[in-house]
Protein backbone atom coordinates (compact mmCIF):
# COMPACT_ATOMS: atom_id res chain seq x y z
CA UNK A 1 0.00 0.00 0.00
CA UNK A 2 2.28 2.73 -1.23
CA UNK A 3 1.66 6.42 -0.80
CA UNK A 4 1.44 6.62 -4.55
CA UNK A 5 -1.53 4.33 -4.80
CA UNK A 6 -3.19 5.96 -1.78
CA UNK A 7 -2.84 9.26 -3.57
CA UNK A 8 -4.36 7.73 -6.68
CA UNK A 9 -7.42 6.59 -4.75
CA UNK A 10 -7.72 9.99 -3.08
CA UNK A 11 -7.61 11.67 -6.44
CA UNK A 12 -10.23 9.24 -7.68
CA UNK A 13 -12.58 9.90 -4.83
CA UNK A 14 -12.41 13.67 -5.26
CA UNK A 15 -13.87 13.38 -8.74
CA UNK A 16 -16.26 10.57 -7.97
CA UNK A 17 -18.33 11.67 -5.00
CA UNK A 18 -21.06 12.23 -7.55
CA UNK A 19 -20.47 8.88 -9.31
CA UNK A 20 -23.64 7.70 -11.04
CA UNK A 21 -25.49 4.82 -9.45
CA UNK A 22 -24.95 2.04 -11.97
CA UNK A 23 -25.99 -1.03 -10.02
CA UNK A 24 -28.81 -3.12 -11.39
CA UNK A 25 -32.16 -3.07 -9.59
CA UNK A 26 -32.23 -5.90 -7.00
CA UNK A 27 -34.66 -8.00 -9.07
CA UNK A 28 -32.29 -7.97 -12.05
CA UNK A 29 -29.22 -9.02 -10.14
CA UNK A 30 -27.89 -12.42 -10.96
CA UNK A 31 -25.02 -14.51 -9.63
CA UNK A 32 -22.41 -15.82 -12.07
CA UNK A 33 -23.54 -19.22 -10.73
CA UNK A 34 -26.61 -19.05 -13.01
CA UNK A 35 -24.43 -18.72 -16.11
CA UNK A 36 -22.69 -22.05 -15.45
CA UNK A 37 -23.63 -25.49 -16.77
CA UNK A 38 -25.89 -27.62 -14.52
CA UNK A 39 -22.95 -29.96 -13.81
CA UNK A 40 -20.77 -27.10 -12.50
CA UNK A 41 -23.69 -25.78 -10.45
CA UNK A 42 -24.07 -29.24 -8.94
CA UNK A 43 -20.35 -29.32 -8.19
CA UNK A 44 -20.60 -26.00 -6.32
CA UNK A 45 -23.72 -27.09 -4.41
CA UNK A 46 -22.37 -30.45 -3.24
CA UNK A 47 -20.07 -30.13 -0.21
CA UNK A 48 -18.29 -33.37 -1.12
CA UNK A 49 -17.77 -32.54 -4.82
CA UNK A 50 -16.91 -28.84 -4.34
CA UNK A 51 -13.07 -28.72 -4.48
CA UNK A 52 -13.10 -25.43 -2.55
CA UNK A 53 -14.20 -27.37 0.54
CA UNK A 54 -10.67 -28.81 0.78
CA UNK A 55 -9.40 -25.31 1.57
CA UNK A 56 -12.26 -24.82 4.05
CA UNK A 57 -11.21 -28.01 5.86
CA UNK A 58 -7.55 -26.95 5.93
CA UNK A 59 -8.61 -23.57 7.24
CA UNK A 60 -10.59 -25.17 10.01
CA UNK A 61 -7.50 -27.08 11.18
CA UNK A 62 -5.43 -23.89 10.99
CA UNK A 63 -8.03 -22.01 13.05
CA UNK A 64 -7.16 -24.16 16.05
CA UNK A 65 -3.37 -24.21 15.60
CA UNK A 66 -1.18 -22.07 17.90
CA UNK A 67 1.00 -19.71 15.85
CA UNK A 68 3.65 -17.03 16.14
CA UNK A 69 5.62 -15.59 19.07
CA UNK A 70 2.34 -15.18 20.99
CA UNK A 71 1.67 -18.95 20.59
CA UNK A 72 -2.04 -18.28 20.16
CA UNK A 73 -4.54 -19.87 17.81
CA UNK A 74 -7.42 -17.99 16.21
CA UNK A 75 -9.70 -20.04 18.49
CA UNK A 76 -7.84 -18.80 21.59
CA UNK A 77 -9.13 -15.30 20.89
CA UNK A 78 -12.39 -15.93 18.99
CA UNK A 79 -13.69 -19.31 20.15
CA UNK A 80 -15.20 -21.68 17.61
CA UNK A 81 -14.93 -20.69 13.94
CA UNK A 82 -18.74 -20.55 13.84
CA UNK A 83 -18.48 -17.23 15.76
CA UNK A 84 -17.31 -15.80 12.41
CA UNK A 85 -20.85 -16.05 10.94
CA UNK A 86 -21.67 -12.71 9.28
CA UNK A 87 -18.12 -11.38 9.31
CA UNK A 88 -17.28 -11.99 5.63
CA UNK A 89 -20.64 -10.40 4.71
CA UNK A 90 -19.49 -7.00 5.97
CA UNK A 91 -15.92 -6.86 4.61
CA UNK A 92 -14.06 -4.83 3.30
CA UNK A 93 -14.36 -2.60 6.38
CA UNK A 94 -12.41 -0.42 8.78
CA UNK A 95 -10.84 -2.61 11.41
CA UNK A 96 -9.01 -1.65 14.60
CA UNK A 97 -6.66 1.27 14.29
CA UNK A 98 -5.93 0.65 10.60
CA UNK A 99 -6.27 3.98 8.79
CA UNK A 100 -7.77 2.45 5.65
CA UNK A 101 -10.43 -0.17 5.01
CA UNK A 102 -9.11 -3.71 4.58
CA UNK A 103 -10.55 -6.79 2.91
CA UNK A 104 -11.05 -10.05 4.78
CA UNK A 105 -7.68 -11.55 3.80
CA UNK A 106 -5.93 -8.37 4.97
CA UNK A 107 -7.91 -8.47 8.26
CA UNK A 108 -6.75 -12.06 8.79
CA UNK A 109 -3.16 -10.95 8.20
CA UNK A 110 -3.63 -8.13 10.75
CA UNK A 111 -4.51 -10.84 13.29
CA UNK A 112 -1.38 -12.72 12.24
CA UNK A 113 0.94 -9.77 12.77
CA UNK A 114 -0.76 -7.96 15.67
CA UNK A 115 -2.25 -10.76 17.74
CA UNK A 116 -0.24 -13.89 16.90
CA UNK A 117 3.03 -11.99 16.42
CA UNK A 118 3.65 -13.98 13.25
CA UNK A 119 4.55 -12.98 9.69
CA UNK A 120 1.74 -12.03 7.32
CA UNK A 121 0.91 -14.76 4.81
CA UNK A 122 1.61 -13.88 1.15
CA UNK A 123 -1.39 -13.11 -1.07
CA UNK A 124 -2.76 -16.25 -2.75
CA UNK A 125 -0.79 -18.53 -0.41
CA UNK A 126 -2.55 -21.75 0.49
CA UNK A 127 -2.66 -20.63 4.15
CA UNK A 128 -4.27 -17.25 3.52
CA UNK A 129 -6.79 -18.73 1.06
CA UNK A 130 -7.67 -21.50 3.51
CA UNK A 131 -8.30 -19.15 6.43
CA UNK A 132 -10.26 -16.77 4.19
CA UNK A 133 -12.30 -19.70 2.87
CA UNK A 134 -13.21 -21.09 6.29
CA UNK A 135 -14.18 -17.66 7.66
CA UNK A 136 -16.24 -16.84 4.56
CA UNK A 137 -17.96 -20.23 4.66
CA UNK A 138 -19.42 -19.29 8.05
CA UNK A 139 -21.47 -16.62 6.21
CA UNK A 140 -22.85 -19.02 3.58
CA UNK A 141 -26.38 -17.91 2.56
CA UNK A 142 -26.15 -14.71 4.62
CA UNK A 143 -26.78 -11.47 2.71
CA UNK A 144 -23.90 -9.19 1.75
CA UNK A 145 -24.19 -6.40 4.36
CA UNK A 146 -21.69 -3.55 3.95
CA UNK A 147 -21.54 -1.59 7.23
CA UNK A 148 -23.20 1.83 7.46
CA UNK A 149 -19.85 3.44 8.25
CA UNK A 150 -19.62 6.93 6.76
CA UNK A 151 -15.83 6.64 6.62
CA UNK A 152 -16.28 4.02 3.88
CA UNK A 153 -18.23 6.28 1.51
CA UNK A 154 -15.23 7.90 -0.21
CA UNK A 155 -13.57 4.51 -0.76
CA UNK A 156 -16.75 3.04 -2.27
CA UNK A 157 -16.93 6.09 -4.53
CA UNK A 158 -13.30 5.59 -5.55
CA UNK A 159 -14.16 1.99 -6.45
CA UNK A 160 -17.13 3.12 -8.54
CA UNK A 161 -14.82 5.51 -10.32
CA UNK A 162 -12.29 2.77 -11.09
CA UNK A 163 -15.12 0.54 -12.28
CA UNK A 164 -16.19 3.03 -14.93
CA UNK A 165 -12.72 4.18 -16.00
CA UNK A 166 -11.40 2.93 -19.36
CA UNK A 167 -7.97 1.35 -19.09
CA UNK A 168 -5.44 -0.78 -20.89
CA UNK A 169 -4.48 -1.11 -24.54
CA UNK A 170 -8.03 -2.30 -25.29
CA UNK A 171 -9.41 0.87 -23.63
CA UNK A 172 -12.24 -0.93 -21.81
CA UNK A 173 -13.90 -0.26 -18.46
CA UNK A 174 -15.28 -2.87 -16.08
CA UNK A 175 -18.73 -1.32 -16.51
CA UNK A 176 -18.68 -1.68 -20.30
CA UNK A 177 -18.56 -5.44 -19.87
CA UNK A 178 -20.26 -6.05 -16.53
CA UNK A 179 -23.02 -3.41 -16.73
CA UNK A 180 -23.57 -2.78 -20.44
CA UNK A 181 -22.92 -6.29 -21.79
CA UNK A 182 -23.59 -8.67 -18.89
CA UNK A 183 -25.34 -11.80 -20.12
CA UNK A 184 -23.83 -11.49 -23.61
CA UNK A 185 -21.10 -13.75 -24.97
CA UNK A 186 -17.47 -12.69 -25.01
CA UNK A 187 -16.28 -15.56 -27.21
CA UNK A 188 -17.26 -18.67 -25.19
CA UNK A 189 -17.74 -16.90 -21.84
CA UNK A 190 -21.04 -15.45 -20.71
CA UNK A 191 -20.15 -12.06 -19.18
CA UNK A 192 -21.32 -12.18 -15.55
CA UNK A 193 -22.60 -9.17 -13.59
CA UNK A 194 -19.41 -9.38 -11.49
CA UNK A 195 -20.87 -10.03 -8.05
CA UNK A 196 -18.23 -10.96 -5.47
CA UNK A 197 -20.45 -13.39 -3.55
CA UNK A 198 -18.67 -16.66 -4.42
CA UNK A 199 -15.12 -15.66 -3.45
CA UNK A 200 -12.69 -17.19 -2.71
CA UNK A 201 -13.60 -19.34 -5.69
CA UNK A 202 -12.38 -22.66 -7.12
CA UNK A 203 -11.63 -22.09 -10.81
CA UNK A 204 -11.13 -25.16 -12.96
CA UNK A 205 -8.83 -23.12 -15.20
CA UNK A 206 -6.62 -22.27 -12.18
CA UNK A 207 -6.92 -25.77 -10.67
CA UNK A 208 -6.94 -23.89 -7.39
CA UNK A 209 -8.87 -21.67 -5.08
CA UNK A 210 -8.29 -17.98 -5.83
CA UNK A 211 -9.20 -14.67 -4.26
CA UNK A 212 -11.37 -11.88 -5.63
CA UNK A 213 -8.17 -9.86 -6.14
CA UNK A 214 -6.87 -12.62 -8.40
CA UNK A 215 -10.10 -12.47 -10.43
CA UNK A 216 -9.85 -8.68 -10.79
CA UNK A 217 -6.22 -9.07 -11.85
CA UNK A 218 -7.30 -11.51 -14.58
CA UNK A 219 -9.83 -9.04 -15.95
CA UNK A 220 -7.19 -6.27 -15.94
CA UNK A 221 -4.74 -8.51 -17.81
CA UNK A 222 -7.51 -9.27 -20.33
CA UNK A 223 -7.94 -5.52 -20.86
CA UNK A 224 -4.15 -5.33 -21.38
CA UNK A 225 -3.97 -2.95 -18.42
CA UNK A 226 -1.13 -3.01 -15.90
CA UNK A 227 -2.59 -5.00 -12.98
CA UNK A 228 -2.35 -3.37 -9.55
CA UNK A 229 -0.02 -5.14 -7.12
CA UNK A 230 -1.73 -7.59 -4.75
CA UNK A 231 -2.99 -5.71 -1.72
CA UNK A 232 -3.20 -2.36 -3.54
CA UNK A 233 -5.76 0.16 -2.33
CA UNK A 234 -7.38 0.06 -5.77
CA UNK A 235 -8.43 -3.57 -5.29
CA UNK A 236 -9.92 -2.80 -1.86
CA UNK A 237 -11.81 0.14 -3.38
CA UNK A 238 -13.14 -2.10 -6.19
CA UNK A 239 -14.04 -4.83 -3.68
CA UNK A 240 -15.95 -2.25 -1.60
CA UNK A 241 -17.82 -1.01 -4.64
CA UNK A 242 -18.65 -4.57 -5.75
CA UNK A 243 -19.94 -5.35 -2.22
CA UNK A 244 -22.12 -2.24 -2.19
CA UNK A 245 -23.51 -3.24 -5.58
CA UNK A 246 -24.24 -6.78 -4.33
CA UNK A 247 -25.79 -5.68 -1.01
CA UNK A 248 -28.40 -8.24 0.07
CA UNK A 249 -27.26 -11.04 -2.27
CA UNK A 250 -26.54 -14.32 -0.43
CA UNK A 251 -22.95 -15.50 -0.02
CA UNK A 252 -22.13 -18.69 -1.99
CA UNK A 253 -18.49 -19.24 -1.08
CA UNK A 254 -16.56 -21.23 -1.99
CA UNK A 255 -17.98 -20.92 -5.50
CA UNK A 256 -16.89 -22.95 -8.51
CA UNK A 257 -16.20 -21.39 -11.91
CA UNK A 258 -14.96 -22.81 -15.25
CA UNK B 1 21.07 -4.94 -61.87
CA UNK B 2 19.04 -1.76 -61.35
CA UNK B 3 15.86 -3.81 -61.05
CA UNK B 4 17.54 -5.95 -58.41
CA UNK B 5 18.40 -2.85 -56.40
CA UNK B 6 14.82 -1.59 -56.58
CA UNK B 7 13.45 -4.96 -55.43
CA UNK B 8 15.93 -5.00 -52.55
CA UNK B 9 14.90 -1.48 -51.56
CA UNK B 10 11.22 -2.45 -51.65
CA UNK B 11 11.86 -5.49 -49.49
CA UNK B 12 13.67 -3.29 -47.00
CA UNK B 13 10.72 -0.86 -46.50
CA UNK B 14 8.70 -2.85 -43.90
CA UNK B 15 10.79 -1.33 -41.10
CA UNK B 16 9.45 2.07 -42.08
CA UNK B 17 5.93 0.78 -42.64
CA UNK B 18 5.81 -0.78 -39.17
CA UNK B 19 6.17 2.60 -37.42
CA UNK B 20 3.17 2.71 -35.09
CA UNK B 21 3.06 6.51 -35.25
CA UNK B 22 2.64 6.55 -39.03
CA UNK B 23 0.35 9.56 -39.52
CA UNK B 24 -2.96 9.35 -41.34
CA UNK B 25 -5.50 11.88 -42.54
CA UNK B 26 -9.18 11.71 -41.63
CA UNK B 27 -11.59 13.06 -44.25
CA UNK B 28 -15.11 13.25 -42.83
CA UNK B 29 -15.84 9.76 -41.53
CA UNK B 30 -13.13 8.11 -43.61
CA UNK B 31 -9.40 7.53 -43.81
CA UNK B 32 -9.24 7.37 -47.58
CA UNK B 33 -5.55 6.52 -48.05
CA UNK B 34 -3.95 3.22 -47.16
CA UNK B 35 -1.85 3.49 -43.99
CA UNK B 36 1.01 1.78 -45.83
CA UNK B 37 0.51 3.24 -49.29
CA UNK B 38 -0.31 -0.28 -50.51
CA UNK B 39 -3.39 -2.46 -50.66
CA UNK B 40 -3.70 -5.09 -47.93
CA UNK B 41 -4.04 -8.83 -48.42
CA UNK B 42 -7.57 -10.13 -47.69
CA UNK B 43 -6.41 -13.70 -46.91
CA UNK B 44 -3.98 -12.46 -44.28
CA UNK B 45 -6.72 -10.12 -43.00
CA UNK B 46 -9.12 -13.01 -42.55
CA UNK B 47 -6.50 -14.86 -40.49
CA UNK B 48 -5.98 -11.78 -38.28
CA UNK B 49 -9.72 -11.36 -37.70
CA UNK B 50 -10.03 -15.06 -36.83
CA UNK B 51 -7.12 -15.03 -34.39
CA UNK B 52 -8.18 -14.48 -30.78
CA UNK B 53 -4.74 -13.30 -29.67
CA UNK B 54 -4.07 -11.01 -32.64
CA UNK B 55 -7.29 -9.47 -33.98
CA UNK B 56 -9.52 -10.35 -31.01
CA UNK B 57 -12.45 -9.43 -33.29
CA UNK B 58 -14.43 -12.64 -32.72
CA UNK B 59 -14.37 -12.14 -28.95
CA UNK B 60 -17.09 -9.54 -29.56
CA UNK B 61 -18.26 -9.98 -33.17
CA UNK B 62 -19.75 -12.82 -35.10
CA UNK B 63 -18.45 -13.14 -38.64
CA UNK B 64 -18.50 -15.44 -41.66
CA UNK B 65 -15.63 -17.59 -40.34
CA UNK B 66 -17.45 -20.87 -39.68
CA UNK B 67 -14.41 -22.84 -38.50
CA UNK B 68 -14.10 -20.56 -35.45
CA UNK B 69 -16.52 -21.71 -32.77
CA UNK B 70 -17.59 -19.53 -29.83
CA UNK B 71 -17.90 -16.16 -31.48
CA UNK B 72 -19.03 -13.19 -29.39
CA UNK B 73 -22.45 -11.57 -29.61
CA UNK B 74 -21.90 -8.08 -28.27
CA UNK B 75 -21.16 -6.42 -31.61
CA UNK B 76 -22.71 -6.47 -35.12
CA UNK B 77 -22.10 -9.40 -37.47
CA UNK B 78 -19.11 -8.60 -39.68
CA UNK B 79 -20.88 -10.26 -42.62
CA UNK B 80 -21.90 -7.53 -45.05
CA UNK B 81 -19.64 -4.89 -43.47
CA UNK B 82 -18.01 -4.26 -46.85
CA UNK B 83 -21.46 -3.53 -48.32
CA UNK B 84 -22.50 -1.18 -45.52
CA UNK B 85 -19.28 0.85 -45.35
CA UNK B 86 -16.70 2.22 -47.78
CA UNK B 87 -13.11 1.07 -47.45
CA UNK B 88 -12.25 4.46 -45.92
CA UNK B 89 -15.00 4.16 -43.33
CA UNK B 90 -13.89 0.63 -42.45
CA UNK B 91 -10.30 1.88 -42.06
CA UNK B 92 -11.32 4.67 -39.66
CA UNK B 93 -13.58 2.28 -37.77
CA UNK B 94 -10.74 -0.18 -37.11
CA UNK B 95 -8.11 2.54 -36.51
CA UNK B 96 -10.16 4.39 -33.88
CA UNK B 97 -13.84 3.41 -33.50
CA UNK B 98 -14.38 6.20 -30.97
CA UNK B 99 -14.40 8.61 -33.92
CA UNK B 100 -17.79 7.12 -34.82
CA UNK B 101 -19.07 6.47 -31.32
CA UNK B 102 -17.37 8.07 -28.29
CA UNK B 103 -18.80 5.43 -25.92
CA UNK B 104 -17.99 2.42 -28.12
CA UNK B 105 -16.61 -0.74 -26.55
CA UNK B 106 -14.64 -1.48 -29.74
CA UNK B 107 -10.90 -1.01 -28.99
CA UNK B 108 -8.90 1.57 -30.95
CA UNK B 109 -6.62 -0.69 -33.01
CA UNK B 110 -4.18 1.97 -34.21
CA UNK B 111 -4.07 4.49 -31.39
CA UNK B 112 -1.36 4.81 -28.76
CA UNK B 113 -2.37 8.07 -27.09
CA UNK B 114 -5.19 8.85 -24.60
CA UNK B 115 -4.99 5.38 -23.06
CA UNK B 116 -4.68 4.78 -19.30
CA UNK B 117 -2.48 2.27 -17.48
CA UNK B 118 -1.51 0.18 -20.53
CA UNK B 119 0.35 -3.00 -19.49
CA UNK B 120 4.12 -2.63 -19.91
CA UNK B 121 4.31 -5.30 -22.62
CA UNK B 122 1.91 -3.27 -24.81
CA UNK B 123 3.02 0.27 -23.94
CA UNK B 124 3.23 2.64 -26.93
CA UNK B 125 2.27 -0.13 -29.33
CA UNK B 126 -0.95 -0.12 -31.33
CA UNK B 127 -3.01 -3.33 -31.15
CA UNK B 128 -2.37 -3.94 -34.87
CA UNK B 129 0.40 -2.62 -37.12
CA UNK B 130 -0.32 -0.51 -40.20
CA UNK B 131 0.17 -3.61 -42.41
CA UNK B 132 -2.22 -5.65 -40.30
CA UNK B 133 -4.85 -2.88 -40.38
CA UNK B 134 -4.62 -2.80 -44.19
CA UNK B 135 -4.96 -6.60 -44.39
CA UNK B 136 -8.06 -6.47 -42.13
CA UNK B 137 -9.59 -3.60 -44.14
CA UNK B 138 -8.97 -5.52 -47.39
CA UNK B 139 -10.72 -8.56 -45.89
CA UNK B 140 -13.68 -6.58 -44.52
CA UNK B 141 -14.13 -4.93 -47.95
CA UNK B 142 -14.70 -8.40 -49.46
CA UNK B 143 -17.65 -9.02 -47.11
CA UNK B 144 -20.28 -7.58 -49.46
CA UNK B 145 -23.27 -9.56 -48.18
C1 LIG C 1 -13.81 -7.41 -21.92
C2 LIG C 1 -14.73 -7.77 -20.90
C3 LIG C 1 -14.38 -7.59 -19.42
C4 LIG C 1 -13.84 -6.50 -18.78
C5 LIG C 1 -13.42 -5.17 -19.38
C6 LIG C 1 -13.79 -6.84 -17.36
N1 LIG C 1 -14.26 -8.11 -17.17
FE1 LIG C 1 -14.61 -8.99 -15.35
N2 LIG C 1 -15.17 -10.74 -16.33
C7 LIG C 1 -15.31 -10.89 -17.70
C8 LIG C 1 -15.70 -12.24 -18.01
C9 LIG C 1 -15.96 -12.82 -19.40
C10 LIG C 1 -15.78 -12.91 -16.76
C11 LIG C 1 -16.16 -14.38 -16.53
C12 LIG C 1 -14.97 -15.19 -16.21
C13 LIG C 1 -14.26 -15.72 -17.38
O1 LIG C 1 -14.79 -16.59 -18.03
O2 LIG C 1 -13.12 -15.26 -17.64
C14 LIG C 1 -15.46 -11.93 -15.72
C15 LIG C 1 -15.48 -12.17 -14.33
C16 LIG C 1 -15.45 -11.18 -13.36
C17 LIG C 1 -15.78 -11.38 -11.96
C18 LIG C 1 -16.23 -12.70 -11.32
C19 LIG C 1 -17.70 -12.91 -11.41
C20 LIG C 1 -18.11 -14.31 -10.98
O3 LIG C 1 -19.32 -14.56 -10.94
O4 LIG C 1 -17.26 -15.13 -10.67
C21 LIG C 1 -15.60 -10.17 -11.34
C22 LIG C 1 -15.84 -9.88 -9.85
C23 LIG C 1 -15.16 -9.22 -12.35
N3 LIG C 1 -15.09 -9.86 -13.57
C24 LIG C 1 -14.86 -7.88 -12.12
C25 LIG C 1 -14.27 -7.02 -13.07
C26 LIG C 1 -13.70 -5.72 -12.77
C27 LIG C 1 -13.69 -5.07 -11.40
C28 LIG C 1 -13.21 -5.21 -13.95
C29 LIG C 1 -12.40 -3.97 -14.20
C30 LIG C 1 -11.21 -3.80 -13.44
C31 LIG C 1 -13.53 -6.18 -14.98
N4 LIG C 1 -14.14 -7.26 -14.41
C32 LIG C 1 -13.29 -6.00 -16.36
C33 LIG C 1 -15.15 -9.88 -18.65
C34 LIG C 1 -14.64 -8.61 -18.40
C1 LIG D 1 -14.53 -5.40 -27.34
C2 LIG D 1 -15.43 -5.51 -28.45
C3 LIG D 1 -15.00 -5.40 -29.89
C4 LIG D 1 -13.86 -5.88 -30.51
C5 LIG D 1 -12.73 -6.68 -29.88
C6 LIG D 1 -13.97 -5.51 -31.91
N1 LIG D 1 -15.13 -4.82 -32.13
FE1 LIG D 1 -15.81 -4.10 -33.94
N2 LIG D 1 -17.46 -3.29 -33.04
C7 LIG D 1 -17.80 -3.46 -31.71
C8 LIG D 1 -19.10 -2.85 -31.47
C9 LIG D 1 -19.85 -2.85 -30.12
C10 LIG D 1 -19.52 -2.29 -32.69
C11 LIG D 1 -20.85 -1.55 -32.97
C12 LIG D 1 -20.72 -0.09 -33.15
C13 LIG D 1 -20.23 0.62 -31.92
O1 LIG D 1 -20.71 0.37 -30.81
O2 LIG D 1 -19.30 1.41 -32.07
C14 LIG D 1 -18.46 -2.59 -33.65
C15 LIG D 1 -18.50 -2.23 -35.00
C16 LIG D 1 -17.64 -2.71 -35.98
C17 LIG D 1 -17.80 -2.52 -37.41
C18 LIG D 1 -18.99 -1.85 -38.07
C19 LIG D 1 -20.05 -2.91 -38.13
C20 LIG D 1 -21.29 -2.48 -38.87
O3 LIG D 1 -21.55 -3.05 -39.92
O4 LIG D 1 -21.95 -1.56 -38.40
C21 LIG D 1 -16.76 -3.14 -38.03
C22 LIG D 1 -16.52 -3.25 -39.51
C23 LIG D 1 -15.94 -3.72 -36.99
N3 LIG D 1 -16.50 -3.43 -35.78
C24 LIG D 1 -14.79 -4.45 -37.23
C25 LIG D 1 -13.98 -5.02 -36.23
C26 LIG D 1 -12.74 -5.72 -36.48
C27 LIG D 1 -12.19 -6.01 -37.86
C28 LIG D 1 -12.22 -6.05 -35.27
C29 LIG D 1 -10.88 -6.70 -34.96
C30 LIG D 1 -9.72 -6.29 -35.67
C31 LIG D 1 -13.16 -5.62 -34.26
N4 LIG D 1 -14.21 -4.97 -34.87
C32 LIG D 1 -13.00 -5.81 -32.88
C33 LIG D 1 -17.05 -4.13 -30.73
C34 LIG D 1 -15.81 -4.73 -30.94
Amino acid sequence: MSLGSAGHVLLGLLVSLTAPALAQAPGERRSGYHDMSPSLQAMQDDEIANPGMLWVLDGEAMWNRKQGAAAKSCADCHGAVSTMAGVAARYPAFSGANPRPVDLAQRINLCRTDNQKADAYPYESKELLSLTAVVTRQSKDLPIAPPADPRLAPFVAAGADLFTQRQGQLNLSCAQCHEDNAGRKLAAATIPQAHPIGYPIYRLEWQSLGSLQRRLRNCLIGMRAEPYAYGADEYVALELYLASRARGMPIEAPGVRP
Amino acid sequence: MLLGAIVAALLATPALAADPRRPYVVNGDEIKASLTGRAGDPARGRAIVANRQVGLCLLCHTGPIPEERFQGDLAPDLGGAGGRWTEGQLRLRVVDAERFNPTTIMPPYFRTEKLARVAKAFADKPILSAEQIEDVVAYLATLKD
